[in-house]
């Protein structure tokens, strides 16, 4: 079960022909998808695509009416993979992931389906994520569209034009006999707009089809002789024909006037943000009207000489505008203009920076100063005056600013292992420690620190590969997540681990779902998935892997137990990769599938308990070893009403969900006593309320046996 | 409510966007967030209201990691809808923002300082509560930011300003910010809809309609006349009113007067201090220990040189007090079994009257803190014999859950908390007594020399706090910044330099940085 349910939203994605469709850019492709004709659909979860993966799920019905086959792949390599349906068959594919670092997993496959070519449409869409938002290293899968002759398309970014690219894609593809990659950036996918829908299209073959007639081609598949001629055949048949049917179909757009001195060339993805440079220089309109002519590259690889050419052949220059590092289109299209001779000269990074994100404020000053050099005579008076310097940062506020990178939620089940984790160190030293990609990498943010690499989904403990000498007084720390474990950790992982006997700590952070994509299910996810297959357990997998030492943990909430079982492994004399297995239930999640339960109880009149911690302010000195053991949002600190106080007491407020990490942290590392836990009972039976009568009794009499022998200073509840 | 987004006032500053820019027409609005506040319920609600009110309209977010409580932004931008398309960017540009809502104060302060909030044109519509980062909560002493300071900028930087506090205007609801912004969003009166269209708005979204209705009204009719600048965290009870007079037996009531009237008797500026500390000693312990109190707080009375403040002696009652009233198993026994932490546990937990509280307390005794509860020698003779120390740990230390609504657990705090009578006996009395009369002499002293050098040092008690190894840890720095004092020379000028050690002191937990600093203070020596 998902974070976030689409349940609603697709409905829209049975539409009549000629509606308007609203929505998200995630929903659109996948009524694009349905408009084409496509036969099976496959991808792998990862922002910015995480809710296309959602949408696909929360339309299984619709895509099985269609005769549509849906399937949440066990890894990107397994979604490229997946695209193999399309090579001997007619039948048009899809997959999605999160790009580059999910292509750098599909690569393999995406390389070997480029070498034998596609009968049917094979499109991969990627989520680029890049720029503000972006969780990955930055690096652009434009080198991946070129190394495998695969071809790239970045619509201009509104929902129209993405999805024309997915039929233009299908159709590219068939034309060429080339797989096709659609690009959408981050907020493209979120990206909400309208379009006019067409009708929902059967596939024509479909994957049953298929599976009941088999065919085969001896020269599609990737071996000698076969593999040279594919070589070839890219260079001498399948790019021309991707050349000629870009071209024909006019998928790239020319804006603008005819004749000018000056143009500009930009990827559609950036066509918005060229269009707003302009609007604020007064050289376009509101509908994109522009003064200055536009080359769009809805296709940006591979280009198309002639048109390029013939766009720069009127124009004095021509500025290049093209996100990312290397600048693969501009260093093609002054190799173009040097080979053909042009006298037209081309501008591109020198005016833009070399690398980084084009934001509003970099594409204004960019085309700016691009203009102002080349043709000024095109700008407004008040444009083509130099910028204004822009306002001073105060640089006092931005000192008082703090930072808020992004960190554990309330209740996490991650946080108290890494509580655990930091007090081993306090007691056993610093040790080296491998994270992994998942919501347990936010270990290497304050309050706990620690991490000092990450090197990929699944590959912690694969990272932690060299720390293997059994000779060294301390063995490393590794940590992976489920759902890392199942994309290839258990092999490049554990396996690994256990082939080369490393001696290393590895825990394996387990909470039911693939919670930092959106909470999708996974092979080991406790819940019942009516369409997959789930309840594996990670133990199991270990234990058959070889693992000869595996220490399970059903709640990771009891530090003392994280903290004894870590030192255990970090101590013992046990040979080999030693894991362990830390499994609470993700509190996103749990919260979601729980609350509308405890809901309806409550509003049956059932009794519910509802728990919650609290500190005692009066008990609390403020000393806040609580939080830096923590760090959890609903633990914050308030001042009190007490001139005695310097520093604020810690504090939780009503959004504590109850984890109990508070109570068994100050417990373990033995803080302090301030804390207590409530458990407040709604709806309480008659043995709840009889008890409860007696022991009001008792206490009351000790109470006011007690305050009759001293001062009572009680304070006056108030409110400030 | 201006009906023509294109006829609005937008004075040209010098940073001003040219009079050609043609997106002038489009109205564009940013969103920034902390992730899980529910900004893309208030995004939605903006795109709604558009879509409704006839303007084309674009919304865009950022998805992925950022949504666990990091720093989240929506970007929106409508312009009247027409039969044309019109081309609408999907990032928000430093200097080209019409309305910058943010949902917590210090984004607000970012959005600030990344250029979204300018003067010529930016309604910043902010709520000016906290929710503070982890970074500023870590710290041993006070890390927070400095909110006053980050709300006068941030009016400086906009045009116009909304802030005030919509997170409790919401929850006083039982809502959600979204539905308090998108009502000062309306009360701002910067988009062409009426305040009609914003509530239809939300009565067709279907869920939780009446609350979200509420907080939009609250923050729609908010008076600005009232300054509810609330810069602290989201607790809506912060402690009650400490003046109250004691209630008791007329003979220690009769004790009470005599101990408040030797308070009244001091200098004015000293006596707001003076009686917080002497309510804090003698709820702690007894009259007798008030008396003690008041005592030692005359000592520094008598030194004090007169200036109109008794800074000396107003620090003095501070510190003294807070050096007596110890935390210890006795202290911590009787505060968890009085009436009135039931009745503060009870609000906290938002309990009504049909609904029972069960009550678990965390605590993990060691030897130590057992030690410290025996007479002093009986204490002091285990602490000194390792194998009896390691023998009483092996039997006490361990977590202990306690149920104090229960009868077996409350009886057993009670137990302990009756044991207060022989507190002076117990050795850790003794310990805190000697650290006590070494605070007050070594001020004392210093007061001969420097008026505010004794200050300085009594202030270092601020670092003596906590619990177990808190505690330790704390005593240490403490005892490290004392034992500095004779390379500090003694003037006035080692004054500020003690304070600055302590304030490094505060900021740093394992006291690295601060036995560094001791260090190179030492050679310079």
């Amino acid at each position: 079960m998902a974070e976030r349910s689409f349940q609603k939203e697709v409905q829209q994605l049975k539409i009549a022909s000629g509606d308007t469709f609203r929505g998200e850019g995630i929903l659109a492709i996948t009524k694009a998808l349905l408009e084409n004709g496509v036969g099976y659909v496959a991808g792998y979860q990862g922002a910015p695509i995480s809710h296309l993966m959602d949408v696909l799920a929360d339309a299984e019905e619709i895509l099985t009416e269609l005769g549509v086959h849906f399937e949440a792949s066990a890894s990107e390599a397994t979604a490229a993979a997946t695209l193999a349906a399309s090579v001997h068959y007619p039948i048009r594919g899809a997959v999605t992931f999160k790009s580059t670092v999910g292509t750098n997993v599909a690569s393999d496959a995406l390389a070997n389906l480029a070498s034998g070519g596609v009968t049917g449409g094979a499109l991969i869409i990627v989520g680029e994520d890049y720029g503000e938002g972006s969780s990955i290293m930055q690096e652009r899968s434009h080198a991946f569209a070129m190394k495998s002759s695969i071809w790239l398309l970045d619509p201009r970014p509104n929902l129209p034009s993405i999805v024309k690219a997915v039929g233009d894609g299908f159709r590219l593809s068939e034309a060429s006999n080339s797989p096709v990659m659609l690009q959408v950036r981050i907020r493209s996918c979120h990206l909400l707009g309208e379009f006019t829908a067409a009708e929902n299209v059967r596939p024509p073959t479909t994957v049953k089809d298929a599976l009941e007639n088999p065919q085969r081609d001896y020269e599609r598949i990737v071996l000698p002789p076969s593999s040279f001629m594919h070589e070839q055949e890219k260079v001498t048949v399948r790019m021309p024909a991707a050349v000629a049917y870009i071209g024909d179909n006019h998928l790239n757009e020319i804006f603008g006037p005819d004749d000018a001195p000056a143009g500009i060339v930009c990827q559609g993805g950036m066509y918005n943000a060229v269009i707003r440079a302009l609007q604020r220089l007064g050289l376009a309109d509101v509908y994109g009207q522009s003064d200055i002519p536009l080359y769009v590259l809805n296709v940006t690889y591979p280009l198309v000489d002639e048109e390029f050419l013939a766009f720069a052949e009127s124009k004095s220059s021509v500025l290049v505008v093209e996100e990312g590092h290397p600048e693969y289109i501009e260093q093609a299209l002054r190799a173009l203009l040097h080979k053909s001779g042009s006298t037209t000269t081309l501008h591109g990074k020198g005016t833009f920076p070399m690398a980084g994100e084009l934001t509003g404020q970099v594409m204004l000053d960019s085309i700016r100063l691009y203009l102002q050099e080349n043709a000024a005579q095109l700008m407004p008076a008040q444009a083509r005056a130099s910028n204004a310097p822009s306002p001073e940062v105060d640089a006092t506020l931005a000192r008082a600013l703090p930072a808020r990178p992004p960190s554990f939620c309330i209740g996490c089940p991650e946080r108290p292992i890494f509580a655990a984790t930091k007090m081993v160190e306090q007691e056993l030293g610093a040790h080296h420690i491998a994270s992994d990609i998942g919501c347990h990498l936010f270990s290497i943010n304050a309050p706990f620190n620690l991490g000092a690499t990450t090197m990929g989904y699944g590959l912690g403990p694969a990272s932690a590969s060299a720390f293997n000498d059994s000779s060294a007084g301390r063995r490393s720390i590794s940590f992976l997540g489920d759902g890392g474990f199942w994309h290839n950790g258990l092999t490049s992982s554990i396996g690994n681990a256990v082939f080369n006997n490393n001696d290393g700590v590895i825990i394996i952070v387990d909470n039911f779902y693939s919670a930092a994509t959106g909470g999708q299910d996974i092979l080991s996810s406790r819940a019942d998935n009516k369409s997959k297959s789930t309840n594996h357990t990670i133990k199991h997998a270990v234990e058959g892997m070889g693992v000869g030492w595996v220490r399970q943990i059903d709640r990771t909430y009891d530090v003392g137990r994280v903290q004894a079982t870590l030192k255990e492994a970090l101590t013992t004399e046990v040979v080999g990769p030693k894991v362990i297995i830390a499994s609470s239930e993700c509190m996103l999640n749990r919260q979601r599938r729980v609350k509308p339960l405890v809901n309806k109880a409550l509003a049956d009149g059932k009794r519910i308990a509802r728990t919650r911690f609290g500190v005692d302010e009066d008990i609390c000195t403020g000393d806040h070893a609580c939080i830096r053991l923590s760090g959890c949002p609903s633990l914050s600190v308030k001042t009190l009403n007490d001139p005695l106080r310097d520093d604020p007491v810690a504090s939780i407020d009503q959004h504590c969900v109850g984890c109990g990490n508070c109570g068994e942290v100050a417990d373990a590392a033995v803080l302090c006593p301030s804390f207590y836990q409530a458990d407040v009972i709604s709806n309480p039976g008659w043995w709840d309320r009889t008890c409860s009568r007696l022991r009001r009794r008792l206490i009351t009499a000790l109470q006011t046996r007690r305050d009759k022998r001293r001062l009572v200073f009680d304070e006056v509840p108030g409110e400030l | 409510m201006s009906s023509d987004p294109d006829n609005r006032l937008k004075p040209l500053a010098s940073n001003a966007t040219p009079v050609s820019d043609t997106s002038a027409g489009i109205i564009k609005i940013a969103i920034h967030a902390v992730g899980g506040q529910g900004g893309g319920v208030l995004a939605n609600w903006i795109s709604d209201l558009a879509t409704r009110g006839g303007y084309a309209v674009q919304m865009t977010s950022v998805a992925g990691v950022a949504q666990r409580t990091g720093a989240t932004i929506y970007y929106i931008e409508m312009v009247q809808k027409t039969d044309k398309r019109p081309v609408l960017a999907l990032t928000p540009a430093p200097g080209d923002v019409d309305i910058l809502i943010a949902a917590e104060l210090m984004e607000a302060g970012r959005a600030v300082v990344r250029g979204f909030v300018t003067p010529d044109r930016t309604t910043l519509i902010a709520s000016s509560h906290r929710i503070l980062a982890v970074d500023e909560k870590v710290l041993p002493g006070d890390g927070r930011a400095d909110s006053p300071l980050v709300y006068e900028k941030i009016k400086l930087a906009a045009h116009k300003t909304l802030c005030f506090d919509m997170e409790s205007i919401a929850s006083g609801a039982g809502s959600m910010i979204s539905a308090s912004l998108f009502g000062a969003l309306a009360k701002s009166g910067e988009l062409p809809f009426s305040k009609d269209l914003f509530e239809d708005v939300i009565r067709r979204s279907g869920r939780g309609v009446d609350a979200s209705l509420t907080a939009f009204r609250g923050a729609l009719n908010y008076d600005e006349g009232v300054p509810l600048v609330r810069f602290d965290s989201a607790p809506k009870v912060i402690g009650g009113d400490r003046s109250a007079a004691p209630v008791g037996p007329a003979r220690l009531m009769a004790q009470w007067q005599s101990l408040s009237d030797q308070v009244t008797a001091m200098p004015e500026p000293v006596q707001k201090m003076a009686m917080a500390g002497l309510r804090k000693v003698v709820d702690y312990q007894d009259t007798a220990y008030g008396a003690e109190y008041l005592q030692t707080v005359q000592l520094f009375l008598a030194q004090d040189s007169g200036d109109s403040t008794y800074t000396l002696t107003t620090t003095a009652a501070k510190y003294i007090a807070n050096a007596m009233c110890y935390d210890d198993i006795i202290r911590v026994a009787d505060l968890k079994t009085r009436a009135s932490r039931e009745r503060r546990l009870r609000r906290e937990q938002q309990a009504d009257a049909g609904q029972i509280v069960q009550v678990t307390e965390y605590f993990h005794p060691r030897a130590q803190e057992v030690c410290a509860t025996l007479p002093a020698p009986i204490g002091r003779r285990i602490e000194n014999s390792p194998r009896l120390y390691g023998l009483l740990n092996k039997l006490v230390d361990k977590g202990r859950r306690i149920r104090t609504d229960s009868a077996s657990g409350f009886l057993m705090l009670w137990c302990t908390s009756v044991l207060k009578p022989v507190r002076r006996r117990l050795l850790r009395h003794r310990v805190e007594t000697d650290h006590l009369q070494h605070l007050v002499n070594t001020s004392l002293s210093a007061a001969e020399q420097s008026y505010p050098l004794a200050i300085a040092i009594l202030k270092c008690q601020r670092l003596v706090k906590g619990y177990s190894d808190t505690h330790a840890r704390g005593q240490s720095k403490y005892r490290m910044l004392i034992d500095a004092l004779p390379a500090l020379g003694g003037q006035s000028a080692s004054a500020e330099q003690l304070s600055q050690l302590l304030e490094l002191a505060l900021q740093d937990e394992s006291g690295d940085l601060l036995q560094a600093e001791l260090a190179a203070l030492t050679v310079n020596a």
